[in-house]
């Protein structure tokens, strides 16, 4: 990999980050909102909304994921520790 | 100082002290591992490079036209502070593992102990794992104190804010001798990923075209909501994994 070509993914991971989806959410909310405020239409109420759907839709991705990984061994082990005393071991379930 | 300078102000301590703690774990590892010379050359190489890159953009970003600076910045700031957000709010959710610097203070000393040993000189991993660390952790804060600052054509205020977080997170950690593992950094990672949401949908808007109503007394209303949609969200993922686990 050329040393441009390692800077560019770099500054992309930095500034996109692990979702590319967020990224391009907020450009396009950005750019809705300066159409409508170019066609004199009240425009502030875009943002707000937007970010809070995408900020959902990222943790509901990996709130997903997480699900689907845990499978139904995890969940065996979650009753387990739910009647047994052991019970602290789903709360301290971390990635 | 105006509530917007003060904003300013608060949110670039916060982000620049819960880096700082990070990158002081990972001074303290190597630099009692294996040579404090070497670590904090390491650390002086990093924040010199750090300092030039601030003072190459700040004035290059603080030319652009104000309304142009605003949507780069608006959508530079909403993006970071979504990040931050995110990772706040899976944390939270105990989706995402929380920052455990002890641990990560064993670990890295554990490395550095491993490692090849030294020869005379300038200790290379010592060196190097610093400057890497204080580079990384950096990076994150001079970003936010480039697009926090040239948002309020206050780069210099954004930057003394920094400073002021690094030189007490070092005072700290040097006092303590010891990472600085009480610091709730979730906590201070919620507030910075609300505080730079919050601007960055402000600017951006505003630099797009659009007029809040009432001008900056709309972020008023627009940083406790971010808050509140954030712990509503970590609320709701949790009870998701809970019920997911039950099932």
């Amino acid at each position: 990999m050329s040393r441009a070509r390692g800077v560019l993914l770099g500054a992309w991971e930095f500034v996109v980050g692990d979702d590319w989806r967020t990224a391009l959410g907020v450009v396009a909310a950005l750019a809705l909102t300066a159409l409508l405020a170019g066609g004199g239409v009240a425009a502030w109420w875009v943002m707000p909304p937007a970010l809070a759907v995408l900020l959902a839709i990222s943790v509901w991705r990996v709130a997903r994921e997480h699900a689907a990984a845990a499978g139904p061994g995890a969940r065996a082990r979650a009753r387990e520790d739910r009647d047994g005393e052991a019970g602290a071991r789903t709360r301290d379930l971390h990635v | 100082m105006s509530g917007a300078e003060l904003a300013l102000g608060a949110s670039v301590f916060i982000a620049c002290a819960v880096e700082a703690v990070e990158a002081l774990t990972i001074v303290l590892a190597v630099g009692s591992t294996r040579s404090w010379s070497s670590a904090l050359w390491g650390v002086g190489a990093a924040t010199l490079a750090l300092g030039a890159i601030v003072a190459a953009l700040g004035p290059a970003l603080t030319a652009l036209p104000i309304d142009a600076l605003r949507v780069v910045v608006g959508a530079l700031l909403s993006i970071f502070g979504l990040q931050w957000l995110r990772k706040a709010v899976l944390r939270s959710a105990g989706l995402k593992a929380k920052h455990d610097e002890l641990e990560i203070f064993r670990a890295e000393s554990q490395a550095a102990r491993a490692a090849a040993a030294r020869g005379g000189g300038l200790d290379a991993y010592a060196f190097t794992i610093a400057l890497k660390g204080v580079l990384l952790e950096g990076l994150e804060v001079a970003f936010i104190v480039l697009t926090f600052g040239a948002g309020q054509h206050r780069v210099a205020l954004a930057g003394a804010a920094a400073g002021l977080a690094v030189l007490l997170v070092i005072a700290a950690g040097f006092g303590a001798r010891a990472p600085l593992a009480r610091v709730p950094e979730n906590t201070m990672k919620l507030a910075v990923g609300v505080m730079l949401s919050s601007y960055g949908m402000f600017w951006g808007a505003e630099g797009a075209g659009a007029s809040w109503p009432g001008g900056e007394v709309a972020l008023l209303a627009i940083i406790p909501g971010v808050l509140l949609t954030a712990l509503a969200l970590a609320w709701l993922a949790r009870r998701s994994l809970v019920g997911a686990l039950a099932r």
